[in-house]
This record gives structure tokens, C-alpha cells and sequence, in this order.
């Protein structure tokens, strides 16, 4: 039954990934990485981390992507255009894209390589443990204590950040 | 039968979506997707994290998703801003056209 | 087919049937109080005293023409509608309605030991869809998934007006999810557990005797920023500007007809039994009441409150005026969030002074 889940999980998750990347129209692109999200949701659901797949649902495909959306749905640009001038060719022609997608193939087919050779290494048997919230909770408030007050300004500095680029400039 | 999913049926998931996402952000010309395609690389080694936490019994890889997926937030916010900015300036989303910044 | 999987799957079932008379007796219920507060007389030709109004209403919907602009996004024009539906009955899947029970009163009552030798199941199961640790957060991601619905519809509707309209919709929406989840994450604190059920369970018993152990006697305040979060959450009033703004601008559903539409009024009137659902549990101690029912009928209290949370909301709704926007955002963003936070904080400080 597990295995029947990741399998399926897995296929979901690649295939909008590969559709995410190919889509002309960022709003497909969009509500598809949020069928990736959840589908990635479900997968952490088998690997025991229920608090995990909530915490990525909320924030990921609850508040992230809405952001998203709104700006996409502001901007309303759907298509692309062609690069322009000799420089924008230069880095942004077709010829380096490509190159480029080829070097990030060619990455996977490394990591595929080096995993062969690692030999295959099975998850631990029987079922699953769920990790409570309450352990999570101690690690984190006592060993990651630091991580978690510098991640908070982090995002306090990000919000700023982001209101202050996204101001309309004072009309003088 | 399917076979049992391994420790290397997991990262060889995350190495796929990792590379999809590289993919991505080299292909697209549109600057929407190229954050979109960050994300699903960032995703990629949230897998890793779980799927290494599943296999040690530890809970530090979910503590490292959360704050992978907070800096993700932060960065997706500040990127949207500038896009909204650079938006109001040239009215395309391509990125090759700003180029004012190059030789 | 154990007991116990037929067990759940009728518990799933008759979750799911009642969440959908809940939609038509609210329909119903908004009507006649809407009447009697206005001083006139509701609903009264369909049936005795007009209860039947809901099954008038229903068949009017489905015979009227389904229309959808030329130039929208089909697609994403009838999915927007199944996903605020969806969302709205996934949420209600993990919120326990009644005590774990083993259903041998009720196998007494039916006479069900008589004619199929059936005494009760071996263990009690949960009365809930679905019970998973998590729970509350899940009602949580389910709700926000909510705003998916009302963001899709105002763009594939292809109008300026409409596009508008959703956006500051779902923005209202998120504001304020953050005071939502700030109020339930002090009763998380006092009860220990993610787990709704188990929430229930800290509220058993009584202090000197006659005052329950709920939860809004320790928490007030929290009891009250959840009520305001969840009536602006589900877009009632006085936070309805989106549904409002057809009197002033078309809001998100304008482009909707017949069942489309009858599927975002479905949406909101599940979304307010949930919110009412989830405050009676959090709050208001669930299936406990005065005086213990026998077993297996601890659902009636559940009943009651939930009849009377959402007696207050539809009060609320043909009495207080409705909020500007931008008074609305303020209100989120500038008291309630505080609120929520000072009430966090503070909780947790007599908390750890007490020994909680």
C-alpha cells in the first residue's frame, strides 16, 4: 500500500514539475506547482512527518502561491517574447539555454550514477513512526533556538524589503 | 508487484525535481516561472531532508524544512517586489531586456 | 469489511449527509431570522411554515440557464466553484462531532443485538471523518486552499470588476487567517495537543462544581478574536464587502449562474458550520455538557452550541452595518493581529506561573 502511494505520489510530483516548466501561461504554472506541493505533502504524510506536509501546505501553497497569483493576475503578461539586441543573445540565446538544460540533465544522470554505486539502501521496516509535534517542538526551541530568532528577523527584513521595492515612486 | 520505495528511490526523486528545476530556470525567459522553478528546486531538497529523517530516525531534517520553506517565503516576497518594481519601469517580464547593468 | 471499517465509512457518510442539510437548513434558518429581526413574515407558502423554502430554492437553481462569459477561462471558470465546495467539506472531514463511542446504546436502541447479534464494535472508534493528529492545523491548510476558489473565480470571470473584487476578497481572507491561527494556538498551549478530540477531552469536568472547564472562560478574549477571524474568513457580515460589492461594483461571482453559484453559497454556509464546529470544540468543550447524556448522544450538546454560534452569526449579519475595506484591512491588521499575539503572550505567561 505504501509503495503504492510513493509510486504514485512520485509520478504526480514529476509530471507537474516537468508541466510546471513547460506551461506558456504563468497562472497554469502556478496551479500546477501547487498539484506539485500537495502531492509533495502526501509524500512527506508516508515518511512519517505529518506536522511537515501541514506546515508546506500553509505556507507554500497557502500564502506563497497566492502571492504569486496576485502578481501574476496584476501583471497579466501570458506570453514570451523573443530576446532582444546582440548582448541579450549573447547570454540569453537560444543556443546557452539550451547548453544549459543540457549541463542540468546531465547533473541528474551524476546523481543517478553516484546512487547506483551507493547501492541500494532500504528504508528502515516495519511501520512508519510519526514524529510528534512536541519533539519537533523541543529540538527546535532548544537547539535551534538561534536559527529560529534569526530566521524571524529575516523575515521581518523581508517584509520591509518588500514594501519598500514595491512602492509606487512619490509622485514629486 | 511495485517494488518497496528505497532511501535511493527518494533522492533519485529529489535529484529529478532538482534538475527539472535547474532546467527551468536556463529554458524559461519569463521571470515568473524562473522563481517558479527556484521553488521547485528548493522542494526538491526539502524531499532529501525528510527522506534522510525517515531513514536516521532524527527530527532535525523537518526542523530544516521549516526553515527552508520560511526563507523560501522571505525570498519569494522580496523577488515578487523587485519583479513588481522592474514591472513598472519596462513593462515585460523577459529578463534579457534589463540590461543596463552590463558591459 | 471489519465492524470497524463499516462503522467508519457510515460515520463518514452521515458526516458528509449532514453537513450537506446543514446548507439547506441554514438557508432556511437565515431567512426566517432575517424576517424576524425586520419585522415581517419569512418564507411561509412552501410547506408548514414555509420549511420547505430550501427544496423551492434548490429546484429554481438547477433549472435556471448555466452561462459562462465567452471570453473566460473555462476551465478555470467551473473549477474555482469546486474548489471553494471542496475546501469547505474537507475542512469539516477532521472535526470530531461527538465522543468515541462503541455504539452498543445505540445497537440497544435500534435493536440492532436482537436481529443481527450486533453488541458494539470491540474498540470505540472517533466520531469523525477523519481523525489525524494534526487536526487543527489541517482545518488550518484546508481553509487556506479556500481563498484558491474566490482568486480563480474573479480571473477566469475575465472582468476588471470581478478580478478586483476577488483580490481584495482573498486579501481580507489572508489577513485574517494570521489572528485565526494565533487565537487557536493559546488553546493549543492549555490543552497540550493538535488534536481536536483531544482538546475535548481537557474540557471535561467542572470547577467547584458547576462551571464547565471550557475553555472561553480562561481564554475570553481568544474566544473572541476566533469568532471575528472566522466570521471574515468566511466572508459574512459585517466583513462581507466582497459579497456586497454587487450593490457598488460586481464582486466575484457575478459571472456565476444556477449551480456554480449555488456551489459558492454551499461553500459559505459549510464554512460557517465549520468555523462554528471548530469554535464549539475549541471553546466551548464539544459534546459536554450539563448533564451527561447517555453514551453515544453527546452529539446533541455539540448540536445545540453549533445552533447557537450560528444563531449569533446570522444575528450578526441583518444587524451591524457593513465594515469599508479599508476600515476592514485596518481592523485585521492593526487590533485584531495585536490582540492575538498579547493574548498568546499573556496565556503563556500565567500559564507557566500557574503550572499549567
Amino acid at each position: 500500500m505504501d509503495a503504492l502511494l510513493f509510486w504514485i505520489l512520485a509520478a504526480v510530483t514529476v509530471a507537474s514539475a516537468v508541466l510546471v516548466i513547460g506551461q506558456r501561461n504563468p497562472m497554469r504554472s502556478v496551479l500546477l506547482l501547487i498539484v506539485m506541493f500537495m502531492a509533495l505533502a502526501g509524500l512527506y504524510v508516508t515518511l512519517g512527518s505529518p506536522f511537515a506536509a501541514v506546515v508546506q501546505i500553509i505556507i507554500y501553497a497557502g500564502a506563497i502561491m497566492v502571492l504569486f497569483l496576485f502578481v501574476v493576475m496584476l501583471l497579466n503578461v501570458p506570453t514570451e517574447e523573443t530576446p532582444i539586441g546582440r548582448q541579450a543573445r549573447l547570454l540569453g540565446g537560444v543556443g546557452p539555454r539550451r547548453f544549459g538544460a543540457l549541463l542540468s540533465a546531465a547533473l541528474a544522470l551524476e546523481l543517478f550514477w553516484a546512487l547506483g554505486r551507493l547501492g541500494a539502501i532500504a528504508m528502515p521496516a516495519g511501520d512508519t513512526p510519526e514524529t510528534t509535534v512536541k519533539a519537533i517542538g523541543l529540538r527546535l526551541f532548544r537547539d535551534y533556538a538561534f536559527a529560529f530568532e534569526a530566521t524571524s528577523v529575516l523575515i521581518l527584513v523581508a517584509m520591509v524589503g518588500a514594501v519598500v521595492l514595491a512602492r509606487k515612486e512619490p509622485q514629486q | 508487484m511495485l517494488p518497496e520505495p528505497t532511501l535511493n528511490s527518494y533522492l533519485m526523486l529529489s535529484a529529478v525535481l532538482f534538475a527539472i528545476g535547474t532546467a527551468g530556470v536556463f529554458l524559461r525567459r519569463n521571470i515568473i516561472t524562473i522563481l517558479l522553478s527556484v521553488e521547485v528546486m528548493l522542494n526538491a531538497v526539502n524531499l532529501t531532508f525528510i527522506a534522510v529523517d525517515r531513514f536516521r530516525g532524527l527530527v532535525d531534517g523537518q526542523i530544516m524544512v521549516f526553515f527552508v520553506i520560511t526563507v523560501a517565503a522571505a525570498e519569494a516576497a522580496v523577488g515578487l517586489a523587485i519583479v513588481i518594481a522592474l514591472f513598472r519601469h519596462k513593462e515585460t517580464l523577459t529578463p534579457d531586456v534589463f540590461t543596463s547593468l552590463k558591459w | 469489511m471489519t465492524p470497524e471499517l463499516i462503522a467508519q465509512l457510515i460515520v463518514i457518510g452521515f458526516t458528509f449527509f449532514m453537513l450537506l442539510n446543514s446548507a439547506a437548513v441554514l438557508v432556511y434558518m437565515e431567512r426566517k431570522v432575517a424576517a424576524v429581526i425586520q419585522q415581517r413574515y419569512g418564507p411561509y407558502l412552501v410547506g408548514p411554515k414555509g420549511a420547505l423554502q430550501p427544496l423551492a430554492d434548490i429546484i429554481k437553481l438547477i433549472f435556471k440557464e448555466e452561462l459562462r462569459p465567452k471570453s473566460a477561462d473555462a476551465f478555470l471558470f467551473y473549477l474555482a466553484p469546486i474548489i471553494s465546495a471542496t475546501a469547505a467539506f474537507a475542512a469539516f472531514a477532521v472535526v470530531p462531532w461527538g465522543a468515541d463511542t462503541d455504539f452498543s446504546t445505540l445497537a440497544h436502541l435500534l435493536f440492532l443485538d436482537k436481529i443481527f447479534g450486533f453488541t458494539g464494535l470491540a474498540h470505540p472508534i472517533r466520531l469523525a471523518a477523519a481523525d489525524v493528529n494534526v487536526g487543527l492545523l489541517v482545518i488550518f491548510s484546508i481553509t487556506a486552499m479556500g481563498v484558491y476558489g474566490i482568486v480563480l473565480a474573479g480571473w477566469s470571470s475575465n472582468s476588471k470588476y470581478s478580478l478586483l473584487g476577488a483580490l481584495r476578497a482573498s486579501a481580507q481572507m489572508i489577513s485574517y487567517e494570521i489572528s485565526y491561527g494565533l487565537s487557536f494556538a493559546a488553546v493549543i498551549m492549555l490543552a497540550g495537543s493538535l488534536s481536536l478530540a483531544t482538546i475535548v477531552d481537557q474540557q471535561a469536568g467542572y470547577w467547584f462544581g458547576f462551571i464547565p472547564k471550557w475553555y472561553i472562560f480562561i481564554q475570553p478574549i481568544g474566544f473572541f478574536i476566533f469568532l471575528t477571524a472566522g466570521v471574515a474568513e468566511t466572508n459574512r457580515a459585517p466583513f462581507d464587502f466582497p459579497e456586497a460589492e454587487q450593490e457598488l461594483v460586481a464582486g466575484y461571482h457575478t459571472e456565476y449562474s444556477s449551480m456554480s453559484f449555488a456551489m459558492f453559497f454551499l461553500a459559505e454556509y459549510v464554512n460557517m458550520v465549520t468555523v462554528s464546529a471548530v469554535a464549539t470544540d475549541l471553546f466551548l468543550g464539544g459534546w459536554h455538557g450539563p448533564f451527561p447524556l447517555p453514551d453515544g448522544f453527546g452529539w446533541v450538546w455539540f448540536l445545540a452550541k453549533i445552533f447557537v454560534l450560528l444563531f449569533f452569526y446570522i444575528w450578526m449579519r441583518w444587524t451591524l452595518p457593513r465594515y469599508r475595506y479599508d476600515q476592514l484591512m485596518e481592523f485585521g491588521w492593526k487590533w485584531l493581529l495585536p490582540a492575538a499575539v498579547l493574548n498568546l503572550l499573556v496565556s503563556a505567561y500565567i500559564a507557566l506561573r500557574v503550572g499549567w
